[in-house]
């Protein structure tokens, strides 16, 4: 029998047709939508007098304007408040369900999908958003799109799409102290570079990420896009099915059963071959922290900025350029550099996991004076579990206030900007020019990165604390 | 039914930076709007305009040494964001094709499904192109779609690049997915049936 990888699996039961000389015609499970990719795709329909072919297999969650304080309020920019409404109206209109503000289940559309159940196992998954790779930390093929392909879904749920070579990343062995998903996965990124994976689909494998929780999961499969790969994916498990089950949207008894019998064969087949296999090994890994304006651009928190005459002469001006930007000299280090915000949150490490890491690290501390911090959670039911756990009591008596769900500072669309020139140690997912408010700077870390940063006001090893 | 593309001889305009990415192409402060249109305006805004709206007079696209409707740019252009608000607005200030080493993924198929044309070309014709633009800004280049290939006119040196076969025939006779996939619903109906 044919070996096959845990992608081919997914990719070619989902292939209704293939177009002759072209893509492949691929049928899509699940649909997400938020407010700012699909306003123009429900245009389109509405040009070609066209229904939601699938309404129940869309999704809808505004996400990306919204404030997180006062959702009781009106959103004051008139502008984001439109787009939000917008989908409000078209989502009534074409008969999908919507989770609007203050909805028990708003939240960030990455966060929410699989906390609630939809994102399954063996699943494709589609959203006008490249950190739609989140949900292949399920088992599912999830991948970004843009908004004439959200207008394809909509109107067919399918897509047109090459099909892209396959990747397995594996990293074995242990995590030291102190070493977080987001690590993993800010070292493979630098170690591949930011468009290394651009073609491909990764399988993530090995040790280090099996003993990943669901939560650490998704943060690596999130930051997939981050090297360029088309989306990230790792092989359902244990872990998956436990953090699956009971779930709202999720089977339920016997349909449970079959289900999970029918994901247990998801897994890559012994010997099947991957265009490309990269191994590395757990131990090399140790907290990370971006300096540069992509996110490839990053060191161990110990290291230094790299020298001019380490970057090949192509890259010479982005580098130059980028430095210039942030603040920095070849060959420096960061720790001790002072920051003025940390920002926990978004679909990278806005989950309960990140949140607890973060209480737990600042726990019995005091928040720098010196230091802004957003804490952000994902969702409602992030929120809920943080006030369950009596998390927010921690974090209050450090001196953090927590804020209401969304996207929020990671990339700034509602008033969570960080000014000009200001630095950010940010839990989020890019640290473009800008993308936290014109003229910000960010260094991209895990939240216990964050947590050192906004308890010392610098650049600090947490594993100082531990 | 959309524009076509066919074949384009143009002036180009240089951008020598590698990875640029889509919040640099277009700012997520401006993708607010509900329509496709006016993108192009803030194309680059905060490389083209400094936080006043001023120009920023060393950038390519504010100086008028340089023009065109082909965009010439380091590898790995449009990483980041989906936003195929980039492609918009890489469409709505006038371009009708970007020429790079390596594009990112999600970019490239915005940029097809609004008939700009994502030119690959190898280090080599990328690096030779940068400098016939240098050295004359009214040098230009012949992209032909039919054949594929790109051709320098400045140097005389041409080459083929890929486009699959679907994708080039939607360009050329001006057709989007849209309109395959509408025409496929039966099947669609029957493969779910059937699954």
């Amino acid at each position: 029998m044919e070996k096959k990888t845990l992608f081919d699996k997914i990719w070619d039961a989902h292939v209704v047709s293939i177009v002759e000389g072209g893509p492949s015609q691929l049928y899509i499970d699940r649909h997400y939508l938020h407010e700012v990719t699909s306003p123009q795709a429900f245009n389109g329909l509405r040009e070609r007098g066209l229904k939601v072919f699938r309404p129940a297999q869309n999704t809808c969650s505004p996400d990306h304007n919204i404030p997180t304080m006062n959702q009781d309020k009106p959103i004051s920019d008139p502008v984001s408040r439109n787009q939000v409404d917008t989908l409000m109206k078209n989502a009534e209109e074409f008969g999908l369900t919507v989770y609007g503000l203050l909805n028990p289940k708003n939240g960030i559309i990455h966060v929410i999908g699989p906390e609630n159940g939809y994102t399954q196992p063996g699943m494709t998954i589609v959203c006008g958003d490249s950190h739609t790779s989140t949900h292949g930390a399920m088992g599912a093929v999830a991948f970004g799109i843009g908004t004439s392909e959200v207008e394809m879904v909509l109107a067919s749920q399918c897509i047109l799409q090459p099909k892209p070579k396959k990747m397995r990343i594996s990293i074995e062995g242990e995590l030291a102290k102190g070493v977080t998903a987001k690590d993993i996965a800010l070292y493979v990124i630098a170690k591949m570079t930011t468009g290394g994976a651009t073609g491909y689909f990764v399988e993530f494998a090995g040790s280090a990420i099996r003993s990943l929780s669901m939560e650490g999961r998704m943060t690596v499969c999130n930051l997939s896009i981050e090297m360029g790969a088309r989306g990230g994916m790792i092989a359902p498990d244990e872990t998956t099915f436990e953090y699956l089950k009971g779930r709202e949207f999720a089977p339920k008894g016997e349909a449970w059963e079959k289900a999970v019998s029918e994901w247990r064969k998801l897994p890559t087949d012994e010997g099947a071959v991957f265009d490309k296999e990269v191994v590395f090994d757990a131990a090399d890994i140790m907290p990370r922290i971006t300096y540069g304006t992509n996110p490839g651009m990053g060191i161990g928190i110990t290291e230094k900025i790299p020298t001019l005459d380490e970057i090949d002469d192509a890259g010479k001006i982005s580098f130059s350029k980028s430095l210039e930007y942030m603040g920095f000299k070849p060959g420096e280090s960061l720790l001790g550099k002072p920051i003025d915000y940390v920002f926990l949150g978004s679909c990278t490490n806005g989950r309960i996991e990140d949140f607890r890491a973060f209480a737990n690290f600042v726990k019995g501390h005091k928040k720098a004076p010196s230091v802004t911090a957003w804490l952000v959670p994902g969702s409602w039911n992030v929120e809920k579990a943080i006030r369950a756990e009596g998390i927010d009591k921690i974090l209050a008596e450090a001196g953090f206030e927590l804020r209401q769900p969304g996207c929020s500072a990671c990339l700034a669309m509602n008033d969570d900007k960080v000014p000009a020139g200001k630095y950010a140690v940010s839990t989020s997912n890019r640290n473009f020019e800008g993308r936290q408010g014109p003229g910000s700077r960010t260094l991209l870390a895990s939240p216990l990165v964050a947590a050192a940063a906004a308890i010392t006001g610098k650049v600090t090893d947490p594993r100082e604390f531990m | 039914m959309r524009e076509k593309f066919e074949k384009l001889t143009s002036t180009c305009i240089p951008l020598p930076i590698e990875n640029v990415d889509t919040d640099q192409i277009i700012p997520a402060r401006f993708l607010k709007a509900t329509t496709r249109e006016g993108f192009g305006d803030n194309l680059f805004r905060d490389w083209r305009y400094d936080k006043n709206g001023n120009k920023i007079e060393s950038f390519v696209l504010n100086n008028p040494k340089y023009s065109g409707t082909v965009l010439v740019a380091g590898k790995n252009f449009g990483s980041g964001s989906s936003r195929e608000h980039a492609a918009w607005a890489v469409a709505g200030y006038g371009f009708r094709a970007v020429v790079s080493s390596f594009f990112a993924d999600i970019f490239k198929n915005n940029a097809l499904n609004n008939c700009v044309l994502p030119v690959v070309v190898s280090e080599e014709f990328l690096g030779e192109l940068f400098k016939s633009i240098d050295e004359n800004p009214a040098n230009t280049v012949t992209i032909d779609l039919p054949e594929q290939t790109i051709t320098n006119n400045a140097t005389g040196r041409k080459e083929s690049f890929d486009i699959n076969p679907y994708k080039k025939n939607c360009l050329l006779n001006g057709y989007d997915d849209i309109d395959y996939l509408l025409s496929r619903k039966s099947d669609i109906e029957a493969w779910e049936k059937n699954r």
